[in-house]
């Protein structure tokens, strides 16, 4: 008896296992070659432009999300010379300068390239070409502000206000993207010098700080949560997704953003081909559909960030409720990669010890 | 660990390379060596020799710290008062369990294993609703995030505590106790001097992985913590991530194993020193509560359990279920529409099919290795020296405490050719979570192996049984209590991991917690009811799942 059953637990194991390889088994009987774009865990891509894209290069797309931005550019560092994949998605301009630095990318110019401005493009050798963009900056929640009859801050400078005096929760820089952005548009509007100063005052007007930016707007934000914070530290394009993911359809916005007076901080993303690409004629195929038009509409409303071909047209509930900074706050990378530890450094020390 | 055996091989009894169980004990030490130790000295290596020189002055400069001194205190202590907390909470309500039938019990010991498989940023969802600003229970607030750790950690640690130990304790019931009783002992003397000196393997063990556990905590830490707060393996993951300063995230990792090397150590050094006891049947000792005072305990039982582990997880189900406070399946349904039409829409089913199926490999290779290592350290301090399981012991605890950041990164660079190219496998994932359930699987199962006396299996051998059938007829029906209690911590840390350290988010075989990440990752109403519905749904898989694994144990072990 027990030998019957030790073998059907045999039995049982086996099947397991077997369904566990034959589901993740290629079943793709028709052998196309296989490009390999490595990105970060917010990466989207639409079904039917994914579809179009295959059918533009002819070949099979896989999309290999390797962790946050951070630890998905450390891996494509790392396996330097033996690549993961053909192209990299997604260094903001904050790791810009460090990853033309590790060498890991090899220069194109896309087709597309004349459609984007020139602003966005910071690598004058096109190693790295710019694919999106998103700012970084203070939304608020309407409601509140309305029930509390206050007025909405309007420039970083009014959050140091004793009436703004414990509304604001922002995130770490040293643990999160936007919160880096963030600390980045004080330094640019107060100075390297100055931004401490700012934020010594932030402190003293009780400012909350959480590690990242889910628990800064799913745990404080009063629009989104049970928390009591009615200002955070979001995108410009958070109003839209708000729109976007309601359960109702929404006539406006249940948040706004904040985004005059240089209190956001712009942050592009590029693309590049990675060194020891399997077929680099391929991968600048991939790269140019990237920045084509077709790609580009795609972006919004998968990433919740603008595209930066200035033909793509934008989705309604973009135009409608989306904000873009008229003149973001700007670092430029090769002084983010020299300071970014020291800053964090001087800001971690001034606000959390 | 082959040619130490080799060089050693003079001194041992002969045949003793061709044991069953030094056979066994290769399955574990090859996994190690292949998805552990190499992937982990490669890191190393480059970390400290990539740019050509090591560098030793920086290293110690970035360690010798103060800010770094105060995180690795603060990591060691609040590990220590979360263990000590768990136990204080599990250890009556083990007692509970394991001497009283009554109706519920298996609903209650389901109820609290589910935490565990929650990710964090669904646990401190649940939190922020029971115990924040607008408390959906209670007007009990908590603010204090060392205060919020602590109940996070036992809430998520008391069902490793509350499971090694009733599976421990239900087995050593019996003659002893009662002998003791007949001579005049009162029970509390009984448990003084008798149950408690038992149970010490079980306390211990559970001790130790929970220590550990919190030692190593880092979703916890990060969102319940708040960034005053860091312990060693947040540090790592801000050096490695953020920073990049990849030469002090591996020497943090470096002294991170080192550490919980040093505690195992300590830890199998007496744990080995144990009491022998013939194990009874799982149903013999169960009393049914009769006098008052016994209704009462086991009431009290009940209601704790339900506010520690129910209440919270309550909370999380009825925000799902809520559309401005009236009940909507809105979320349930949305969760099978893709609104954006995204490649990397989960479907919920999908998300079902692989979490289990991932769980389930995870399951089998961490089930497989852990009994093959456990079996092995057995035999080693049954016949050969003690000192090898001491060894090999806490060597098996590493992967708990080691960063998946470093490790992570470890895999890039080594698994990336032939015949190890599995860099962008789907195979290291159930691989990657195996090796963190094998440390549960042992520390289960190594107690429960260890009680059994000599001289069962002395006196089978002497009869003309081979190693293998005692060991089906003799061990295996003695520990399988325990090995189901590991099965459900290895099919649990698989369902809930989400894998951010390996290429899991592949369209079409997203698990659960990446899909709740996922809906997490964007503002908006809805993704926030998804994420709360697919969480739901996620404990009911592993209610499901506990379910199955009791029942498999119950008809392959006839009755124990």
């Amino acid at each position: 008896m027990t030998m019957m059953r030790s073998k059907l637990i045999f039995i049982a194991f086996c099947v397991l296992i077997m369904c566990f390889f034959s589901c993740s088994g290629d079943k793709q009987p028709e052998k196309l070659p296989e490009l390999r774009i490595m990105t970060h865990d917010s990466f989207s891509i639409s079904k039917a432009v994914l579809e179009q894209f295959e059918k533009t290069i002819h070949a099979k797309i896989l999309i290999l999300k390797s962790g946050d931005a951070g630890q998905a550019l450390n891996k494509a560092i790392l396996s330097a010379g033996n690549p993961l994949a053909d192209i990299f998605y997604g260094v903001d301009n904050t790791f810009l300068s460090r990853a033309i630095k590790s060498g890991i990318f090899v220069p194109y110019a896309p087709a597309g390239l004349d459609t984007v401005s020139s602003e966005f493009r910071l690598d004058p050798e096109n190693r790295l070409v710019p694919v999106d963009f998103g700012d970084v900056c203070l939304n608020y929640d309407i409601r509140w502000f309305k029930e509390h009859d206050k007025k909405v801050p309007s420039m970083l400078e009014d959050l140091v206000k004793p009436e703004y005096k414990g509304l604001l929760v922002v995130e770490n820089p040293a643990t999160s993207s936007p919160g880096l952005a963030f600390m980045l548009a004080t330094i640019s509007r107060f100075s390297t010098q100055g931004y401490i100063d700012y934020w010594k005052k932030l402190k003293a007007n009780d400012v909350l700080v959480t590690n990242g930016w889910n628990q800064a707007y799913w745990g404080k934000f009063t629009a989104a949560s049970k928390g009591d914070r009615p200002i955070v530290v979001s995108y410009a394009s958070s109003p839209a997704a708000e729109v976007f993911f309601s359960k109702t359809k929404l006539e406006s916005a249940p948040t706004g953003a904040v985004t005059a007076n240089g209190s956001a901080f712009r942050q592009i993303e590029f693309a590049g081909i990675l060194k020891g690409a399997s077929d680099k004629a391929l991968a600048e195929k991939a790269m140019d559909f990237i920045l084509s038009k077709k790609f580009q509409e795609d972006i919004p409303l998968q990433m919740f960030v603008f595209p930066v071909n200035k033909k793509a047209s934008l989705p309604e509930v973009f135009v409608k409720y989306a904000a873009k900074a008229e003149k973001p706050a700007v670092v430029p990378p090769e002084s983010i990669d020299t300071g970014r530890d020291k800053w964090i450094r001087e800001w971690t020390q001034a606000l959390l010890n | 660990m082959d040619t130490s055996i080799i060089k050693l091989r003079s001194d041992l009894k002969p045949g003793f390379l061709t044991h069953p169980y030094v056979l066994a004990g290769l399955v574990p030490a090859c996994f190690f060596l292949v998805f552990y130790f190499y992937p982990l000295s490669g890191i190393f290596y480059k970390s400290f020799f990539g740019t050509g020189k090591f560098d030793p002055v920086f290293l110690l400069k970035g360690i010798f710290s103060v800010r770094m001194g105060r995180v690795v205190w603060f990591t060691f202590w609040q590990a220590a008062v979360s263990t000590l907390l768990t136990l204080a909470c599990a250890l009556p309500c083990s007692l509970v369990l394991s001497c009283y039938r009554f109706p519920g019990k298996g609903f209650i010991k389901i109820m609290a294993s589910i935490p565990f498989v929650l990710p964090a940023v669904v646990v401190a969802a649940a939190f922020q609703a029971c115990f924040g600003e607008n408390s959906l229970f209670f007007a009990f607030r908590v603010k204090n995030p060392i205060v919020l750790i602590f109940m996070a950690h036992v809430f998520y640690n008391f069902s490793v505590m509350l499971r090694i130990i009733t599976g421990f304790w239900s087995s050593l019931q019996g003659r002893i106790t009662e002998a003791a009783r007949i001579l005049g002992a009162g029970p509390f003397r009984v448990f003084i001097h008798i149950t408690l000196p038992l149970l010490k393997p079980a306390i211990l063990a559970s001790s130790a992985l929970v220590f550990i556990f919190c030692f190593s905590s880092f979703g916890i830490i990060m969102i319940l913590g708040g960034p005053l707060i860091s312990t060693i393996e947040v540090e790592i993951y801000r050096q490695a991530a953020h920073l990049f300063n990849l030469p002090l995230a591996s020497f943090l990792s470096l002294i991170q194993i080192s550490i919980t090397f040093a505690l195992m150590w300590v830890y199998t050094s007496f744990a080995g020193r144990a009491a022998r006891f013939t194990p009874d049947a799982e149903q013999i000792n169960l009393k049914k509560p009769v006098l008052l005072w016994e209704k009462i305990v086991i009431a009290g039982t009940i209601v704790f359990i339900a506010v520690l582990c129910i209440m919270p997880l309550a909370a999380l189900v009825i925000q799902s279920f809520s559309l401005d406070g009236k009940f909507s399946l809105v979320f349930y349904k949305a969760l099978f529409v893709n609104a954006s039409d995204s490649i990397f829409y989960v479907p919920p089913f999908n998300a079902v099919k692989f979490s289990v199926l991932f769980a389930g490999a995870a399951l089998v290779i961490a089930l497989v290795t852990g009994l093959c290592a456990a079996l092995f350290i057995r035999f080693c301090d049954r016949s050969v020296r003690a000192g090898w399981a001491s060894l090999f012991d806490p060597v098996f605890m590493l992967p708990l405490s080691t960063s998946a950041v470093t490790l992570g990164f470890g895999i890039i660079i080594t698994l990336d050719k032939p015949p190890l190219d599995l860099r962008t496998s789907i195979f290291l994932v159930p691989v990657a979570h195996a090796l963190v359930g094998f440390p549960f699987v042992v520390r289960a199962v190594l107690p429960a192996l260890r009680a059994i006396p000599d001289n069962m299996a002395d006196a089978a051998a002497m009869l003309g049984a081979s190693p293998l059938k005692i060991f089906k007829t003799i061990d295996l029906p003695l520990i399988s209590r325990a090995l189901a209690a590991g099965a459900v911590f290895a099919f649990t840390i698989s369902l809930g991991e989400f894998g951010a350290t390996i290429f899991t988010a592949r369209p079409g075989t997203e698990t659960i917690p990446i899909a709740i990440y996922r809906f997490l990752g964007q503002p908006g109403e809805m993704n926030h009811g998804q994420a709360m519905a697919i969480s739901s749904l996620l404990m009911l898989v592993t209610a499901l799942g506990f379910v199955v694994i009791e029942k498999f144990r119950k008809e392959s072990s006839e009755g124990f």
